[in-house]
């Protein structure tokens, strides 16, 4: 047995400041209203001569200070807390995207260059590495203790998760949202390796196109060149099709107006979202034609199919 | 135990079953079919007994499986079914009900001076409802079970579970206005059946506990009937509410359950702190501390526990902005609770402390409580909470609170109230030897949790990594100290309904209007409507007791 978590993220350190912060002041409360209690229990027992004296007949005094005590302690954890969390939400741009997708029950992670793995995720040292997941079935929850990081994994939609391994290890990843019958087998390793021994993994376990080259075959076979084109950059004059259809060359990242007037970022989620449900969020200018792939297309395919169009440069074949 | 005399302002009647509400038909219709509270109260707490050990045998046989880490029980599937069985019956069937149909019921008429609640008939409805619920959710659980959790997260309970998921939350909704009823019923007789002279602030602190539970029964529980509707229809007809597949939304499912469930922890502690706000006035021989900030606490808890569900979802995939906004609320509900701690403190100080077995069971419940509360603050700030939920950590946490608490709360209740209700003296030594072993297999039970849940275990885990398993192995040892000491009431309290010591009036020698009657009270409550000239916890200053002493 181990009482101790090793902590190889960034993160966890940080995290590990504030329960030990915690745990002291939970002590301390611990202690106060402990001692109070056996001092009072021994002093004032029944059989206790000893003289009561007066007791208060005035109590606001003292219930506004233990009331703004406890305010102020509870407010700096809160301020403690929040100010970790909101890192979370803010990955730099600079992190090693990696694609999880959570199924009954297993993970499956894909690299951007096609290296596969099952309930196993490979990571360099040192590196911000942002997670973008999703589900095929249920909700599952994507968690490493040794990071102390978790996050829900939801169908239909893409959460992220980042972190800084700062510890070459084989740490444990948990599935911690109940997930059906097998819940408790859906875990695995996370390796932290050292660059170097990383670039050897990624080699050694090269597929042979990456999943952008997969997701262009997926473009194709899918239909999605008949209106979009071949390379995305809606010119369908080689196809026999008339629809128009929003150029995505150069897409990602980019500014979308849409019918309602807003603008979105096209991000990861933004394209998942307009392939399973299009009429959601309609470009500005375009018709609401596009007919909806959800149930169709697998989480691993859509995957691609946004890495492909996170590929096609601006106006032109890639 | 021995009678303390009675402090001279309070009349202490003759003592006897004779003529009291027991001897007032014993046919079994006179029970099934009876209107007065005081029955349906022991209608009640033989149904949430059976419940709770229903529930009690479902969580022995989850801590048996995890003695060794492939799993003891060999079957994912049984172990998934049991641990959902034991939360689905131990929230819905016992923790929700157990004070306020059992001693709520039983008290608030005689608390207030009245002859009954206000609504007698939907009294005895609510039973039958309760009953119904019960008897339709073990249906679902013994034929086969439910493998959700008790939190029946979407899609997994709705497209993906091939278990008695419908059946189940049918008995859930029909229990649920069980509660509504009950709720109004507090309300309703609350405000308005005090006796001449008891104003608001002349209320005992736990009528103010129910009254605030019973806003929030009113209010949050037709929330779940709502959210088992939706879940339901989108299982059954495959209408797409909660599965993305279908065009629903999977956390839409969590905000409507939380909305509820948050709320319904304070429906079960509420209570709690009520009964122990009585305990302690009465073995301290002293007025409560701060009466108005106590009886303010409760109300601020009931309406700020409305606006904090958001944080059992700070990884599920909210919004960074309600993530923080549910952090600070969250800090803000538990100051009055921190609040009621050092009330009681205040009350002990420069009292006549005695140590009878409810008094160490209020003590086990600050103890407990307070751990549990402390605990919370943890899983409250944001990033901790990120590391510490969905793991042991907090099951740990909210056992502090439920069965460390609220359990303790209401063993100390049941011992404190069980002369009025029964006529009979229990065996005190007993009871104190009970209450000790259940504190101590409590923490034994539940203290290694929090450190497997620092340590990453996840909860709802059927086989675990092997080096969790001693602190696994501790907890499993200390299920079954606990599971003895709930044994031991069970036995001695039944065979005080038989030859224990008859009660007087007042044994204890408190106050409160409900000692001012015989016991048992007799149907009709009160002999004379009683006149309330001062205010509760009316116990001699410490000057005159040392005068006397």
């Amino acid at each position: 047995m181990s009482l101790w978590l090793p902590a190889a993220s960034d993160n966890a350190a940080e995290v590990d400041h504030l329960i030990g912060a915690l745990l002291v002041i939970s002590a301390a409360v611990l202690l106060l209203v402990f001692g109070l209690l056996f001092v009072y229990l021994i002093k004032y027992r029944a059989g206790s001569p000893i003289d009561r004296g007066a007791i208060a007949q005035k109590t606001w005094r003292v219930e506004t200070a233990w009331t703004a005590a406890t305010l102020v302690i509870f407010f700096g954890l809160f301020v403690w807390g929040a100010d970790l969390y909101v890192r979370l939400f803010q990955p730099p741009q600079r992190a090693l995207k990696i694609y999880v997708v959570g199924k009954q029950w297993m993970w499956k992670v894909e690299h951007a260059g096609g290296q596969r793995e099952i309930n196993t995720l490979h990571l360099p040292v040192g590196m911000p590495v942002e997670l973008v997941m999703t589900s095929e079935d249920v909700i599952h929850d994507f968690a490493v203790p040794a990071f102390r990081i978790k996050h829900d994994v939801l169908p239909g939609r893409y959460e992220t998760l980042w972190f800084t391994p700062n510890r070459p290890g084989i740490y444990s990843l948990y599935c911690t949202q109940f997930c059906g019958l097998d819940h408790s087998k859906m875990s695995g390793n996370v390796v932290v390796l050292s660059p170097p021994e990383f670039q050897t993994w990624l080699a050694q376990n090269g597929g042979s196109h990456t999943l952008a080259a997969d997701g262009r075959a997926l473009f194709m076979r899918y239909g999605c060149s008949g209106c979009h084109g071949i390379d995305g950059s809606n010119d369908t004059s080689g196809a026999q099709s008339t629809v128009r259809a929003p150029s995505l060359g150069g897409l990602y990242g980019a500014p979308v107006p849409l019918t309602d007037g807003s603008v979105v970022i096209a991000d990861d989620r933004y394209l998942h979202d307009s392939i399973v449900d299009p009429e959601r969020q309609i470009v500005a200018g375009y018709a609401p034609i596009m007919p909806s792939f959800a149930g169709q297309i697998g989480e691993e395919d859509l995957l691609k199919l946004i890495l492909y169009i996170k590929s096609l440069p601006a106006g032109g074949s890639p | 135990m021995s009678a303390v005399t009675a402090d001279g302002t309070v009349a202490v009647e003759k003592s006897g079953i004779e003529g009291s509400y027991l001897t007032d038909g014993y046919t079994l219709r006179s029970w099934l079919l009876t209107t007065d509270h005081k029955r349906i109260a022991l209608l009640y707490l033989a149904a949430i007994t059976m419940f709770f050990f229903i529930g009690g045998f479902a969580a022995a046989l989850v801590r048996l499986n995890l003695i060794v880490p492939q799993g003891l029980l060999g079957s994912a599937e049984t172990y998934n079914r049991l641990f959902t069985m034991h939360g689905v019956v131990m929230v819905w069937f016992f923790l929700v009900p157990a004070v306020p149909v059992t001693l709520g019921n039983f008290l608030i008429p005689l608390m207030l001076g009245a002859r009954d609640l206000a609504f007698p008939r939907l009294n005895l409805l609510s039973w039958y409802l309760f009953m119904l619920g019960g008897a339709v959710t073990l249906w679902a659980l013994f034929a086969g079970g439910v493998d959700t959790g008790w939190t029946f997260y979407t899609p997994l309970s709705t497209m993906y579970s091939k278990s008695h998921v419908v059946l189940a939350a049918t008995g859930i909704f029909i229990s649920g206005f069980s509660s509504i009823a009950t709720g109004l019923n507090f309300i309703v007789s609350i405000h308005r059946l005090r006796a001449p002279g008891m104003t608001w602030y002349r209320m005992p602190v736990f009528l103010w506990s129910l009254y605030s539970l019973g806003v929030l029964m009113v209010l949050a529980t037709p929330v779940l009937a709502i959210t088992l509707l939706l879940l339901a229809l989108e299982r059954v007809f495959h209408i797409g509410v909660f599965d993305p597949a279908i065009g629903g939304d999977p956390l839409l499912f969590q905000h409507l359950f939380w909305f509820y469930s948050h709320p319904a922890v304070y429906i079960m502690i509420l209570p709690g702190f009520g009964v122990v706000s009585e305990i302690i006035p009465a073995f301290s021989r002293k007025r409560i501390f701060g009466y108005k900030f106590i009886v303010w606490a409760s109300v601020s808890i009931a309406v700020i526990s409305f606006f904090v569900w958001g944080h059992h979802m700070f990884v599920a995939g909210t919004s960074l902005y309600s993530a923080v906004l549910f952090s600070i609320l969250s800090y803000l509900v538990a100051v009055p609770s921190a609040i009621k701690v050092f009330n009681w403190l205040g009350t002990m100080h420069k009292g006549f402390i005695r140590f009878d077995a409810p008094m160490l069971y209020a003590l086990g419940f600050i103890g407990l409580f307070t751990i549990g509360g402390l605990t919370g603050l943890w899983v409250a700030a944001l990033a901790a909470d990120v590391h510490l939920t969905q793991t042991y950590f907090v099951v740990a946490h909210f056992h502090y609170i439920m069965v460390g608490g609220m359990v303790s709360a209401f063993f100390g209740g049941l011992h404190f109230w069980w002369p009025k209700i029964t006529g009979r003296l229990y065996p005190e030594m007993w009871a104190r030897v009970a209450a000790l072993v259940m504190f101590i297999g409590f923490n034994l039970t539940f203290f290694p949790q929090f450190i497997l849940g620092y340590l990453g275990m996840p909860r709802r885990y059927f086989s675990y990594a092997p080096e969790f398993q001693v602190l696994n192995v501790l907890s499993s040892a200390g299920a079954s100290i606990l599971a003895s000491a709930y044994l031991l009431p069970l036995g001695y309290l039944v065979w005080s309904l038989l030859y224990g010591e008859r009660a007087t009036g007042n044994p204890w020698g408190a106050t409160g209007l409900e000692w001012q009657t015989a016991s048992p009270p007799p149907t009709a409550n009160f002999v004379e409507t009683p006149v309330v000239t001062q205010g509760p916890y009316h116990y001699p200053t410490p000057e005159s007791m040392q005068l006397h002493g």
